[in-house]
């Protein structure tokens, strides 16, 4: 499947790489120089690959409330907030973001990778009086991140970009389309998530890089997250484990009835076998994921994603550890072919100078 | 593509250049692009002794690993330690001041296996993207 900016990606002399059967730019100049530049400046990702469900009507609060595992009653409208989508054992069908619009009507931002399958079950488990679509083809959708994003989007939309705090969105009109935007994403950065009519997605491609946002793919995408510690599906959610042993209970509220919950309270209460954690290495030398984890020459858990983090000078992974090795400062090897590279667990995120939940756009003048 | 004439190849992506019984080696143009961006380099000991197709070093980019073999037998003598500091040297020279190391050679015969550019140059694969 390709995007409606395929031509423009090649044009622009990308790397294409499969992913989730999406033909997606991996990178354009080079994966590092575009981390650094969301970093430092703006990039733009395509991610119009990702799904966009919409639920409308009555019933949706409450079929959402049920559906999801973060609290949906409490969001305000014009309020987005992540969690998981579970099925009946726990184990984790997608991770999403839900945004409010309106009393009764939200959208469900979904992996490209788990698109249908996450339609199918939401379909299954909504009541009659819901209105659920499936959007993702008529949407497009823009991720614009970096320090410079408030200034770059302003320039690119003619108009100053409505304020708006962490987690928050707003609709805002751009030459005769409305556009959502929203105060989040993928990267650690000030950010916005932009979506509007797929057909406009290349038109607004290009002003936002004639304004200063320079493309960036998948590859610095995943430095990116990876830095930040934000866990991607497949790698370190799947539905072979609740959210607990990825999250501890977090974006999870155990207040409320939710599909999985009895699982997710059991994990909770009588702890997990093994906990994600975070892992330092000594070197550039990075353990990729499948890699053994050895504490006292046994196998004590596994690496689910790990690259060189270009902001740290430094390799980092993702690994679920063995519960008891799941802490800050323990020390243990990574098998890597026939070397084994020693590292640390450490609190996450690893980079910790992101300005996403800056209060005001970095660099601005109070 | 660059593929100096003067050089000889593997077809695992190494090339050497040999001077007065010493072959200097690393890894060719074609090798460090398909890598992309080089993070990390591991390089051989002095004084390993080392045979043909043995793997002697490891170069790692963000997204892809590669071993590094042995284009030809012997000792290794000298190790670029400045590429190891500073891994893009590759990237940006290849066949200069990204070379990985030289090896004093046991069987200077051995060359006449190697690739010359145009057979290295056939066993490419198609340019599917460029």
């Amino acid at each position: 499947m390709r995007t409606p900016l395929y031509d423009e990606h090649r044009a622009l002399g990308a790397r294409m790489v499969d992913f989730a059967g999406w033909e997606m730019p991996v990178q354009y100049e080079g994966i590092l120089s575009e981390h650094a530049r969301t970093r430092t400046a703006c990039t733009v990702f395509d991610t119009c690959h990702m799904g966009e469900f919409e639920l409308s009507g009555p019933t949706a609060e409450a079929d959402l409330e049920r559906l999801l595992t973060m609290r949906v009653g409490t969001l305000a409208v014009g309020q987005c907030r992540y969690g998981y989508l579970l099925r009946d054992d726990g184990g984790v069908l997608d991770d999403l973001t839900c945004y409010r619009f309106g009393p009764d009507r939200f959208w469900l931002i979904v992996n490209a990778g788990t698109r249908a399958s996450d339609f199918e079950w939401i379909r299954a488990h909504v009541s009659p009086g819901t209105r659920l679509q499936d959007r993702s083809d008529e949407l497009g959708k823009l991720d614009v991140q970096g320090p410079r994003s408030w200034w770059v989007l302003g320039e690119a939309l003619g108009r100053p970009v409505p304020p708006l705090t962490y987690f928050r969105l707003a609709e805002t009109e751009w030459e005769g389309h409305t556009l959502v935007i929203s105060r989040t994403g993928y990267t650690g950065e000030w950010g916005y998530e932009v979506y509007g009519p797929a057909e406009i997605a290349l038109a607004l491609w290009r002003r936002l890089v004639a304004a200063g946002a320079t493309p960036a793919g998948l590859g610095a995408r995943d430095t990116l997250r990876l830095e930040m510690g934000y866990p991607l599906y497949g790698h370190e959610l799947s539905v072979e484990r609740t959210p607990v042993a990825a999250a501890r209970g977090a974006f999870v509220d155990i207040g409320k009835e939710f599909i999985g919950g009895a699982a997710v309270r059991r994990d909770l209460e009588r702890g997990c076998a093994r906990y994600l954690a975070g892992l330092r290495l000594e070197g550039r030398r990075a353990a990729r994921g499948g890699a053994v984890a050895l504490w006292d020459g046994r196998a004590v858990g596994e690496v689910t994603s790990g690259a060189y983090a270009p902001s740290l000078g430094v390799a980092v992974a993702l690994a679920y550890l063995d519960a008891e090795l799941a802490r800050e400062g323990v020390r243990l090897e990574l098998e890597v072919g026939r070397a084994r590279l020693t590292a640390t667990v450490v609190s996450l995120p690893f980079w910790t100078a992101g300005t996403a939940r800056a209060s005001q756009p970095p660099g601005a003048i109070a | 593509m660059n593929i100096p004439r003067e050089l000889r190849y593997t077809n695992t992506h190494e090339w050497v250049r040999v001077k007065g019984g010493v072959a200097t080696v690393g890894i060719t143009d074609y090798a460090q692009q398909q890598l992309s961006e080089i993070t990390y380099v591991e390089l051989p000991d002095l004084n390993d002794q080392v045979n043909v197709s043995d793997e002697v070093a490891f170069v790692e980019s963000v997204k892809a690993a590669s071993d590094v073999y042995a284009p030809v037998s012997g000792t290794i003598i000298e190790v670029n330690t400045a590429v190891a500091d500073e891994p893009e040297r590759i990237n940006r020279d290849p066949y200069g001041e990204g070379w990985l190391f030289k090896i004093r050679m046991s069987d200077p015969k051995e060359i006449a296996s190697l690739l010359d550019a145009d057979r290295y140059e056939e066993q490419l694969p198609p340019d599917e993207e460029e």
